[in-house]
């Protein structure tokens, strides 16, 4: 098996990558609505998030230092976010859904859609 | 620090874990310090000399595209580093690179790094990846330029002037929490590669991140690397080199020598020293001094590698 088809195959759902939003973040959407978690030293905030099925999720890295979004059963990827980059995915079924930053392993979060 | 009484008394207080520091040297079973400032290395050319005909040079982390106040030139300093390993009087065989060579995995930071890497007199160049360099989403850019050695697996062996040489791929797999892990494919394919190998070899083998744990908060090791280090135990000389955490911290245990490399872009702060392992802003004046590369020569017996560390200033 080459690892490299691992990424590769986690990488393959379509994302959607937009700038950061005005919006301030509610930890529970009541409506299907965009929301926004920091990433900021070296953490998910909030974490866990509630949303509403239907809702996207924006995550904006505040860090000087490069983080990206990494589904833990390969739902999505994003490509590695510098300072001030974000990136959405919509979620449409309920669920819990595990998060990593493969440059950072040990940041990990949960968003929960209901 | 020839005689053995004083080898064995700086080896017992090499156990402990050494932090930074300007130039520190170490040996390896069997081997002999080599003393030498790096910090004085530029100002004092006679004393690389001493060292002997280098093996290869480690360059690690050079990060270019990364733009922010800790190193707003990491492409000026990786010249300056070049331009330190092309004045050396004996030109190394080899350059080994242990990744992070670009910040964020995008085509141009990567033409870029090779552009530069185009300058080194000494032409044969090994890599493996970090993680910065398999952020792109479809992890290609790194493979498809630096892929080949490894057919596109991140890793494999070669040997050099009697020296084995193991190159491993630590930043694809991560278990709970961060540590790296090489996985079981690639310690099986390890077990086969050193099957029937003379114990009198001597190893190297580099990887990003650490194959030893140094601070797992901050995933600063790889989970499965006792797997790895069993199977390199029965070797005489083993030196184990990575980069990812951007400063010297060292380890000599039994026949193995354990190094991470100084990177060429910015440092990064001491374990657990702050919110995570980001760049370290440091006034400018200090920046040259803690970025470098490590030098690895034969020294006296051909089981023994000696290692120097060079900052930029």
């Amino acid at each position: 098996m080459n690892l490299r088809r691992i990424n590769m195959l986690l990488a393959t759902v379509g994302v959607v990558v937009m700038g950061a939003m005005e919006t301030p973040s509610p930890s529970i959407a009541d409506t299907a609505e965009t929301t926004k978690i920091t990433v900021k030293d070296f953490k998910f905030d909030p974490t866990p998030m509630t949303v509403k099925a239907g809702s996207t999720v924006t995550w904006t890295n505040m860090d000087d230092e490069p983080h990206n979004v990494t589904s833990d059963t390969g739902l999505f990827r994003s490509g590695g976010m510098d300072t001030n980059d974000s990136f959405s995915y919509k979620f449409d079924k309920p669920g819990t859904y595990h998060i990593t930053c493969s440059i950072h392993p040990r940041m990990v979060g949960t968003v929960v859609v209901q | 620090m020839s005689d053995d009484q004083s080898l064995l008394s700086r080896r017992n207080a090499l156990k402990c874990m050494a932090y930074g520091g300007a130039g520190t040297l170490f040996a390896l079973s069997g081997g002999v310090f080599a003393p030498i400032d790096l910090a004085m290395a530029a100002s004092d050319k006679k004393a690389a000399a001493k060292l002997g005909k280098p093996l290869f040079v480690q360059i690690s982390d050079t990060h270019i595209g990364f733009n922010k106040e800790a190193n707003p030139d990491v492409a000026g300093t990786l010249t300056q580093t070049i331009d330190i390993v092309n004045g050396m009087s004996d030109q190394p065989a080899l350059i080994i690179h242990t990744g992070d060579i670009t910040h964020l995995s995008k085509p141009a930071e990567f033409d870029l790094a090779q552009q530069l890497f185009g300058r080194l007199r000494t032409t044969e160049m090994h890599t493996t990846p970090g993680e910065h360099d398999t952020t792109d989403a479809t992890v290609t850019e790194y493979f498809n330029r630096f892929g080949q050695a490894s057919n596109n697996k991140g890793y494999y062996s070669f040997d050099h002037a009697g020296v084995h040489f193991i190159g491993l791929i630590n930043v694809l797999q991560f278990k709970p929490g961060g540590l790296g892990i090489l996985g079981d494919e690639q310690l099986a394919w390890v077990a086969a590669d050193l099957k029937g190998r003379s114990a009198s070899t001597p190893i190297v083998v580099f990887t990003h991140m650490p194959l030893w744990t140094i601070y797992e908060p901050w995933g600063w090791g790889t989970g499965d690397a006792d797997q790895l280090l069993s199977q390199l135990r029965r070797f005489g000389s083993v030196t184990v080199l990575n980069g990812h955490i951007h400063q010297i911290v060292q380890k000599v245990e039994g026949n193995m020598t354990f190094h991470t490399a100084r990177s060429t872009s910015y440092p990064q702060p001491q374990a657990g020293v702050g919110s995570g392992p980001g760049p370290l802003k440091v006034p400018s004046d200090q920046l040259a001094g803690m970025l470098g590369i490590t030098s690895v020569s034969v020294v006296k017996h051909p089981q023994a590698l000696a290692l120097t560390d060079t900052a930029l200033a």
